[in-house]
């Protein structure tokens, strides 16, 4: 199935209750898909397009709060317009999935696929001190089996989840196996407005506090709630890292590319590994400074001017080298050029 | 009569609702939003929705109307409330929804919220406080304000050669498909309070035939904003703002 294709069926089979989105290429599929299949007839899903993006995210804010499984998809300018609103459901502590198919910028950018939204979707975006739990899937049945897994999170944390992906993967047709249908929420939980219960008190959703005691005590469960995160959802793969002498890091369809120039080096006597971030938020930094003790260098390839590099420089904190090399604006980086750059940079080619 | 006696249960011909907390409102002294909320309070308990009603308070003087409304509530951004009350609507359809936003809140910055969510025909209430100014970030020119009309950034009247003309949202959004009911009010009257708590109750048994969406605006005053008495305020409402923003039914169901 196409990428964008799959991840909307994965949205109706997670028990999805909501989806609110506005059409921007490279990821117009997804509600085109939802429109002709029509889950309302399956499972009583609802689909629904918006005027904007702003009023999309705010949607996707009203079902949440009613603790239902709302979903919306977009590329990056219509994430930015979202910015607002990610920010409110962060801090109402709502779940909820938000899937950018990242294309590249900054403006009106291209519309081909690049990875330059990792600042956004990691550091923030929207205002104030929050974070999102942010999923980068590097094949299509990552972005079938993280919507699910968004959900997932998102419900247990309530607290908004990402899936960056980007033109590559959205575009792309892969085989895919599609999880079994799950059925939608049944009973909403305490924090949802559903209507108010008789001898209980009312149900309100905001992220207004007044007084700055208060908001600082909000601030301090949320940060806390980030440690959980931390502790128990950092997810990656490694590949080959056993002997590496030099590891890459790269994450989404780069890493894809980039593992095909680990098998090349290999093959010319060049013990490279490579670290994939799953989860960019929370961001592997204890295994990833565990590999930096055993190794000579570290190249992080992206397909932008270097921004997960920043990670990956603070969790190394200067054990070994670290590099960066990306291409973008639309480019994708062949393996030949990456293992060229790891040549030049670490090896002295 | 001693307090005792007047408190008696026996002597009791008026009370407030339950549906209205019993922490002590905000507002300014003289300012319409305390008796907007009490009616549709009072409407809601009414026609026994409490249970079933879900509001969106929008940003503005009412952001903290949850405080004040004993019914499930969502806070939502400044102008989305449309949106927000949209995604609540269509989850729970059964569901009685309503918004309540003030004019800079649903004219200007969620004007698009406002517009679309009336087009599709949202099958929402949405009560609109117009009150021709910002009173929460104090005083500044709304898109309802009235040319001629001081605020802290029309300090010498609003020139509407530079600064545009007032919305007339209410009229704006009669003309669309979507809407089915689109009245309004004001309550600055008993008789004008008991008119809008009809318009209001209307509005919200609409919803259960699934018709549209209703429009209730109501003209109030800003005594704080507009730096006169609560009896100056009212009466410069009839004479400046009522001749601009007529009261009286704008659509009304067809028979």
């Amino acid at each position: 199935m196409k990428g964008n294709e799959a991840l909307a069926e994965a949205a109706i089979r997670a028990g999805a209750d909501a989806y609110f989105g506005y059409p921007i290429t490279p990821q117009s599929e997804v509600i085109e898909y939802l429109m002709r299949e029509n889950p309302v007839d399956r499972t009583g899903m609802q689909v629904l397009q918006a005027e904007s993006e702003v009023a999309a995210i705010n949607m996707v804010y009203g079902a949440a709060g009613c603790g239902k499984r709302a979903i919306t998809s977009s590329s990056s300018p219509g994430i930015s317009l979202k910015m607002e609103g990610i920010s409110y459901l962060a801090g109402a502590e709502l779940p909820c999935v938000i899937v950018n198919v990242v294309r590249a910028g900054p403006g009106l950018g291209t519309i081909q696929p690049s990875q330059s939204d990792y600042f956004q979707a990691v550091k923030g975006g929207g205002h104030g001190d929050y974070k999102l739990i942010v999923l980068a899937p590097a094949t299509v049945q990552e972005s079938v089996d993280f919507v699910r897994l968004a959900f997932d999170l998102a419900f247990k944390y309530r607290n908004p989840v990402m899936i960056l992906s980007d033109g590559i993967i959205g575009q792309m047709m892969e085989k895919v196996e599609l999880f079994e249908q799950q059925p939608r929420i049944a009973e909403a939980e305490e924090w949802a407005t559903v209507g108010k219960k008789p001898g209980k008190d009312s149900v309100i959703v905001t992220s207004l506090q007044l007084q700055s005691e208060e908001q600082e005590k909000v601030n301090l469960r949320l940060q806390a709630k980030y440690r959980e995160v931390e502790k128990n959802e950092v997810r990656f793969e490694t590949y080959q890292c056993e002997d590496a002498e030099y590891l890459f890091v790269a994450f989404g369809s780069c890493a894809r590319i980039t593992r095909k120039a680990m098998e090349m080096a290999r093959n010319k006597g060049i013990r490279v590994g490579l670290m994939r971030p799953q989860t960019l938020y929370p961001f592997p930094a204890e295994e990833l400074h565990r590999l930096a003790g055993q190794v000579r260098g570290i190249l992080t390839v992206e397909m932008n001017a270097g921004q997960m590099v920043e990670d990956v420089r603070l969790a190394v904190n200067g054990v070994t080298g670290v590099g960066h090399f990306g291409r973008f604006g639309g480019m994708i980086p062949s393996p030949d050029e990456i293992l060229n750059a790891l040549e030049k940079q670490f090896i002295g080619g | 009569m001693a307090e005792k006696d007047i408190i008696n249960p026996e002597n009791l011909v008026y009370e407030k609702t339950k549906v209205m907390t019993d922490k002590v409102l905000h507002y300014c002294p003289g300012c319409g939003h305390g008796t907007a909320h009490r009616l549709l309070a009072d409407v809601i308990d009414e026609l026994g929705i409490q249970g079933d009603t879900i509001g969106v308070a929008p940003v503005g003087c009412s952001v903290l109307a949850y405080y004040y409304f004993d019914v499930d509530m969502q806070e939502a951004a400044h102008g989305r409330a449309p949106a927000v009350a949209t995604g609540i609507k269509r989850v729970l359809p059964e569901k009685y929804v309503f918004t309540y936003q003030g004019d800079g809140d649903l004219a200007a910055i969620g004007t698009a919220e406002t517009i679309h969510a009336c087009n599709r025909g949202e099958n929402i209430l949405m009560v609109f406080i117009n009150n021709g100014i910002y009173g929460m970030t104090g005083g500044q020119m709304a898109p309802t304000t009235l040319p001629g009309m001081k605020s802290s950034t029309s300090p010498r009247g609003r020139d509407v050669r530079t600064m545009g003309n007032p919305l007339k949202m209410t009229e704006l959004v009669a003309q669309l498909e979507g809407t089915y009911y689109v009245t309004r009010q004001s309550v600055h009257t008993p008789a004008n309070a008991r008119k809008a708590k009809r318009a209001l109750k209307k509005a919200l048994e609409y919803q259960k035939l699934n018709k549209g969406t209703c429009f209730v605006e109501i003209v109030s005053n800003c005594p704080s904003g507009w730096k006169m008495t609560p009896v100056e305020s009212n009466k410069w409402m009839e004479e400046h703002m009522f001749p601009f923003y007529p009261l009286g039914d704008i659509k009304v169901p067809e028979k």
